[in-house]
This record gives C-alpha cells, sequence and structure tokens, in this order.
C-alpha cells in the first residue's frame, strides 16, 4: 500500500508539462478547431515520441504494455493543456484493435503516432469526434443492448469495421461542438470488415472502458488548469484598490473548486488501479463533475474578459463541458456506480 | 502506486474482524449523549480496551498496538462495517492523546493515556468559550499562578460530552498582558469534578443532554497538567500532532459503511429514480475519501507534512455526511422522520459537521490562504 505516484511517474507528468508548455498549445487548438490540423498531427507525434500512445499497446505490437496509471497521468497533462484531437478515441481504438488480425496491422502505427484513430462504440453518443483529421475511423455495431458486457444476446452479430482516410466526409458534413475545437460528424456505414462475433462486443466494452478513464484524466486536468488560472488573474486583478482574490466570497469558491479536484484525483488512480467499470464510472463523473464547476467558477472570477474567445481561458472553459457529456454522461456514470445501468447487471457493493 | 495491502496487514485485518465479529454488541447501545449511553459505551471502551483494539496505532506501552497508520485504517473499515458503537473516547483519543505523545511529558503519558486507553477516564476538549469561537485566540478564561499550580477561572462552552466526562483540556490566558492575543496562552488539564467547577448541559438540536458548558471558580491545577510548558498553550494546541490529526479526526471506514447502508436502503426500497443519483455520489464520495486518505497516509509515511490539507478533508467530510444523511431521509419520505431512526439521529448529527472542529468557512480560508497562496482578506 503505497497509493502515491512514484518517482519515475512524477517524472513522466513532468517532462509532457514541459513539453506542452513549449509548444504554445492554444494556437495548436485554435488552429485545429479551425480545420487545419497540420500543428495538431506534429503535436501528437511528440506526444507519440514522449510514449504516450504505446501506453495502451501491448508490447508485442511495439507498444509499452497497457499502462493505465501512466496513460491516466499522461492524459492529465493532456488535458492541462488542452490539447486538441481524438485522443481518448485513439486509445479506444488501440484496445480494440487487440484482436488477433488487426492487431498486427494497426497497433504499430498507433503506438508510433503515424496513425490518429477515431471510433463510434454502442453507448458511446451519436458523433464521431474529428474524423476528418483522422487516420481511420473504426465503429462497432451490431451489439444489442448488452454492449458493454458482451455476454447478452446479440453480442454475436457484432462487427467492427474500419474506414480510412480516403473516405473521410467533407468538411460540410463536420458538425461544431460547443468546445470550438472539437468537430463533430455521424459515424459512416461500411468500411472494411475486420472481425465479427461476440468478442467485439467484449473488446468494445474494454474500449469503452478506456475511453471513460482517460476522459476522465483529461477532465480532471482541464479543471486543474482552470483553476491554476483562475488563481493566478484572481491575484492579479484588482478592484476597490485589492486584489479581487482577497474577497472571501471569492477565495471560497476556489477553495471549493480545489477540494472537488483534489478529490476527484484519488478516485480516477483507483480506477486506474483497479479497471473496474464502477471505479471508472465513478472517476468520470467526478472529475467532470469537478472540472465543470471550476470552469463556471472559473468563468464567473474573470468578469467579461473569462467570456471572451478570444482569451485562451475559453479553451478550456468549453472542454469542461463537452467532456463531461463524452463517453457517458453523469447520470449514465452514476448508475454504473449502484450497478444498475444495462451494462454491469448487478448490485456491487461500496468498497 | 498500489492500493494491495500486505499479507501482515491483510493478517491483521481479519484478526481485528474475528474480534469484532465476537464482541460487537448484538443491539446498539444507547446513545452516547444520554447519561445511559455514556455509561455502555465507556464498558465498550472498556472492552475495547482490555484486547488493545481501543488505541491501536498508539505505542504498546500505553495500549495500543503500535500498527500504524495504514493498519489504523483498516481496523477502523472493519470496526464501521461490523457495526460498532461510536466512541466516546474520541476527543481524549484523537485530540488530546496526540499532543500528549509529541509534547507531553513521560510522567504524563503514563498517567493520562493507559486510563483513557481504557475508558476509565473520559475527557472533554474545552477549547470554545461564549466570546471566543472561530477567534479562538480571543479567550478570556485565565490561568493564575498560584503554589504548585494554577487557579483557573472563566467559562468555557458548546463541550462534547463534558456532562458526563471525567476531565477537561483547554487553552488558558495566564499572561494577560502580552501584545498578540495567542501569546501568553496555556495548555492545561483539569478535572471537571474539581472544587469551583460547574458544569450546566446544553441540550443539542437532537435534544441530548451530553453537551456542555463549564465554569471555573479558581479551580486549583497542580502544575504537572500543563502541556508542553507555561505560555506556550496556543503553538501546542495547534500542532496537536497536526498531521495526523488531520487525517484521524474522521475515518473513511465510517462513511464507507453508511454508504453500503444507503446503497442497500436504496436497493431495498425499489431502487426510487428521484434520488438515484445523490446515492450514487454517496457511494461514490465514501470511496473518494478513502482514497484520498490513503494517499495522504502514503505522503504522511514519506515522512512530508500534510498541515493545511486536513482543511480539505474537514470541508469533504462534514459537507459529505450532511448530504448522505439527507439523501436518506428524502428516500425515506415520511418513514424518516421518527427522531429515534438511525438516519434521522445521523441527520441531526450531521449538521454539527460545518460547524465544529473550525467552521467551514474557516476551512476556506486556510485551503484558500495556505494551499492556493490567494492574499489574505479582511477577517
Ligand atoms: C455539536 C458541536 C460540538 C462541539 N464540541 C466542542 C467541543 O467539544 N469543544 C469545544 O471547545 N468546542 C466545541 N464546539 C464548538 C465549535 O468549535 C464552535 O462552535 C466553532 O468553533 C464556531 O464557533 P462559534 O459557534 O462561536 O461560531 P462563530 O465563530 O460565532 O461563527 C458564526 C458564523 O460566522 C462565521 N465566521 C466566523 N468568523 C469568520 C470568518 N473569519 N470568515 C468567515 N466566516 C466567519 C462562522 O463560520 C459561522 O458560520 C462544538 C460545536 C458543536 C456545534
Amino acid at each position: 500500500m503505497r497509493f502515491l505516484l512514484d518517482a519515475e511517474q512524477t517524472a513522466f507528468a513532468r517532462s509532457l508539462d514541459a513539453l506542452l508548455t513549449a509548444a504554445d498549445t492554444p494556437a495548436v487548438v485554435r488552429s485545429w478547431g479551425a480545420g487545419d490540423p497540420a500543428a495538431g498531427r506534429a503535436l501528437w507525434s511528440r506526444l507519440a515520441d514522449a510514449g504516450v500512445f504505446a501506453l495502451a499497446v501491448p508490447e508485442a505490437y511495439e507498444g509499452l504494455g497497457r499502462r493505465p496509471v501512466e496513460l491516466a497521468v499522461a492524459f492529465v497533462e493532456l488535458g492541462r493543456h488542452a490539447v486538441p484531437g481524438p485522443l481518448a478515441e485513439t486509445v479506444a481504438a488501440a484496445v480494440l484493435l487487440t484482436g488477433p488480425g488487426p492487431a498486427k496491422r494497426f497497433l504499430p502505427g498507433l503506438a508510433a503516432g503515424r496513425t490518429i484513430a477515431t471510433v463510434a462504440l454502442p453507448g458511446g453518443g451519436p458523433y464521431v469526434l474529428d474524423t476528418d483529421a483522422s487516420d481511420m475511423e473504426l465503429t462497432v455495431t451490431g451489439t444489442g443492448s448488452a454492449a458493454e458486457t458482451g455476454t447478452g444476446t446479440g453480442s454475436a452479430g457484432a462487427e467492427l469495421r474500419v474506414t480510412q482516410a480516403s473516405g473521410s466526409p467533407p468538411a460540410s458534413r463536420v458538425r461544431r461542438s460547443l468546445d470550438a475545437a472539437r468537430r463533430l460528424s455521424l459515424p459512416r456505414a461500411g468500411g472494411e470488415l475486420l472481425d465479427a462475433g461476440p468478442q467485439v462486443a467484449a473488446g468494445a466494452a474494454e474500449a469503452l472502458r478506456w475511453a471513460r478513464l482517460t476522459t476522465a484524466a483529461q477532465a480532471l486536468g482541464v479543471g486543474l488548469a482552470l483553476l491554476d488560472r483562475t488563481v493566478a488573474y484572481v491575484k492579479r486583478r484588482s478592484q476597490f484598490g485589492v486584489p479581487v482574490g482577497s474577497f472571501q466570497a471569492v477565495r471560497h469558491r476556489l477553495a471549493d473548486a480545489k477540494i472537488a479536484l483534489e478529490f476527484a484525483r484519488p478516485l480516477l488512480f483507483g480506477a486506474a488501479l483497479s479497471m473496474d467499470p464502477a471505479d471508472i464510472a465513478a472517476a468520470k463523473v467526478t472529475a467532470c463533475e469537478a472540472a465543470y464547476a471550476t470552469a463556471r467558477t472559473a468563468l464567473q472570477l474573470h468578469g467579461a474578459i473569462g467570456y471572451t474567445a478570444e482569451y485562451d481561458l475559453s479553451l478550456w472553459l468549453t472542454r469542461a463541458r463537452a467532456l463531461r457529456s463524452a463517453w457517458g454522461g453523469p447520470g449514465e456514470c452514476r448508475a454504473a456506480v449502484l450497478g444498475t445501468d444495462a451494462l454491469s447487471g448487478g448490485a456491487r457493493r461500496c468498497s | 502506486m498500489d492500493l494491495t495491502h500486505s499479507p501482515a496487514d491483510e493478517a491483521f485485518r481479519a484478526e481485528a474482524r474475528t474480534w469484532l465479529g465476537a464482541h460487537v454488541p448484538a443491539r446498539p447501545l444507547p446513545s452516547l449523549e444520554t447519561a445511559e449511553g455514556f455509561a455502555a459505551h465507556r464498558a465498550w471502551e472498556a472492552e475495547l480496551g482490555a484486547d488493545r483494539w481501543s488505541v491501536v496505532s498508539w505505542p504498546a506501552a500505553y495500549g495500543g498496538r503500535d500498527c500504524g497508520l495504514v493498519r489504523w485504517l483498516l481496523f477502523e473499515e472493519e470496526y464501521y462495517a461490523a457495526g460498532a458503537p461510536g466512541r466516546v473516547g474520541q476527543n481524549g483519543v484523537s485530540l488530546l492523546a496526540p499532543t500528549l505523545l509529541v509534547h507531553g511529558t513521560e510522567e504524563q503519558r503514563v498517567r493520562i493515556l493507559p486510563p483513557m486507553a481504557r475508558g476509565e477516564v473520559v475527557w472533554a476538549q474545552a477549547w470554545s468559550e461564549p466570546e471566543a469561537g472561530s477567534d479562538l485566540a480571543s479567550l478570556r478564561s485565565r490561568a493564575v499562578r498560584t503554589d504548585g499550580g494554577w487557579l483557573l477561572s472563566g467559562q468555557k462552552t458548546w463541550s462534547s460530552r463534558a456532562a458526563f466526562a471525567d476531565r477537561a483540556f483547554g487553552l488558558f490566558r495566564s499572561e494577560p498582558d502580552m501584545p498578540k492575543p495567542h501569546q501568553g496562552l496555556t495548555y492545561l488539564m483539569f478535572d471537571l469534578r474539581a472544587p469551583g467547577v460547574t458544569v450546566r448541559p446544553i441540550g443539542r438540536l437532537d435534544g441530548k443532554p451530553a453537551f456542555a458548558e463549564i465554569f471555573l471558580d479558581e479551580v486549583f491545577v497542580p502544575d504537572e497538567d500543563v502541556i508542553g510548558g507555561p505560555g506556550r498553550g496556543w503553538r501546542i494546541a495547534m500542532s496537536t500532532a497536526g498531521d495526523e490529526r488531520g487525517l484521524t479526526l474522521r475515518s473513511p471506514g465510517r462513511f464507507l459503511a453508511s454508504a453500503d447502508r444507503l446503497a442497500a436502503l436504496w436497493h431495498g426500497r425499489g431502487r426510487d429514480p428521484f434520488t438515484r443519483d445523490r446515492v450514487a455520489d454517496a457511494v461514490i464520495g465514501a470511496r473518494a475519501y478513502q482514497l484520498f486518505t490513503y494517499a495522504a497516509a502514503s505522503r504522511f509515511l514519506d515522512g512530508e507534512a500534510l498541515g493545511p490539507e486536513s482543511s480539505l478533508n474537514k470541508v469533504f467530510w462534514s459537507e459529505y455526511d450532511v448530504a448522505l444523511h439527507e439523501t436518506a431521509l428524502d428516500l425515506l419520505g415520511a418513514d424518516g422522520e421518527p427522531a429515534d431512526g438511525d438516519w434521522a439521529e445521523g441527520y441531526l448529527f450531521s449538521l454539527a459537521g460545518p460547524i465544529y472542529a473550525g467552521t467551514n468557512e474557516i476551512q476556506r480560508d486556510i485551503i484558500a490562504e495556505r494551499l492556493l497562496g490567494l492574499p489574505r482578506g479582511r477577517r
């Protein structure tokens, strides 16, 4: 029992932080959202060089082995720097593609950052993220209602298909998200059949877990960034002759944000250790609620400047809202915690 | 990152579970805030103490098992999961004892700790005064030098369980002319039945009478009952082995057990859709508090000071506790109203959490200043 990151994990976080600080991510986010993914792709490959995507890929396929704790560490940093793109989706893709055939063909490219993947899974919402900027889109269909357990009826008809970049939708079919950096489109039917059968449904359930975990980590990072920036701002900004950060109404809102984020953190790492669906759901709802509440606080305490698209704070503000709904919103996650969703099938005692 | 426990720790847990399984009273004891319940709980402390389960983390010499924080956490998880009684000795065990372990003399430790561990002497905390609540340093009760000791005069209030407790500990102004209010204070222990002491019970919101105010009129206290030296009271009282206390004031085990009961109630009552999200949040909150505490314990065992981080704890558990009980009452509807129901009792008690042990407003100020580095505001 030593429930703390070790020195290597902490150093990994620090090195990613340094890399991303130097990368001027706000500019990258803005061009990504405008439909020009070049800077984002360049950053993507640097993140891959640092090992980020390899953490979702077994060693046999040029990965670092599946390491959810390190992945969570990395995704907190990605969130802190508002890195755009189908990040959780690429991790989910790596998990989906671990089946015998596709693994060899695709996983090395994902691990190395040559391939950006996006996915559409049952239970994952109506849109696929950033398909126009991705190299491939994976879809799982036909899992019936028991998608995530892979044990229910109907999973025998599950299919995993891939479409490659050449088939990407025209920009005109891309819908803007309320987060300007997220580009949404409807999943495409068809594509090459990679695998079929109950193992696809089981793989989809597992991929959903990894997407949820990494989304939770990203959300925590988004919340931490919002808190840091707001604390810095209220120390600087003066009204009535004193820094606004000396007003108790301001201080107490920020203290509440700190409490919420600091209690989301252990849930995230506890979930990464267990990979239990209920633990992951608990981490997701808590991190996302904490990040979202912090976003509201951040906006309020910045005043009007926080409400402008020009000011970088906006990049994190809207991200917090979008991540809250991605890969299982608060209601779905809470149902999973109580073991009453269609997916986990039974009561579960706490701890 | 590791959440698994060593075989030795698991063996300790199993031993605790076995002992509790054989000893926890089959029926709940009457409330420890009543005379009858107080006596029953004192007997329970004695039973715990006899087998060295009352203060597991203390050194064996004083009645503990010297088992460290992690095992203390495991013990508490087992304790509350077994439905064992609330701890009447808590003020002494979690506030006075850590102070004596760090700042007391060996004579004090040997004299005071073992009877505390056995429930023979139950302690009350006499810090607050009518005019000194959040601003504790403004306290006015005096300690005046006399032959071989001190004479205490003044008034303390809001002292939990003082109506039935044996002794109390608190701060007194021994040097009235110091420039700052927190200077010239002395930390002393006194007998609640000594000549000159009057204890007046105050009914709490739940009507229970163990809460009290204490009037002191030239109460003699010998020098050996000064903690940490005259005039050094503020520092000693505030440090109170500060780190560990931040962890041990409320154990996660207590909330894990409550959340389990709430989830079972919810499943048993048809999975009421209107309270579903809040029940889930209660389950999540208990787990979050448990894991947060494990992380804090890990840092503490690494030798790190936790200090102001315990303010995060305090606000979290106290607000969590209220939300948990409100959820249970909403789920129960009219069935939750009778005051002798477990949830109703727990609810009334939970309402005090955001007030005692430093109000949550004061904790938020500490978080803002000491964890976020925000500028000091007007107080
Ligand atoms: C059930 C219960 C048990 C207790 N047990 C004990 C005990 O055993 N021993 C003991 O010594 N005491 C005990 N207390 C007393 C407790 O410690 C005090 O109630 C507490 O410190 C607050 O003091 P007060 O009640 O005088 O409130 P006040 O200090 O008068 O505060 C009133 C309100 O003003 C707010 N406030 C005060 N100052 C500030 C500020 N600077 N910024 C913002 N808000 C502020 C407070 O947060 C509060 O909301 C107990 C209290 C309760 C309710």
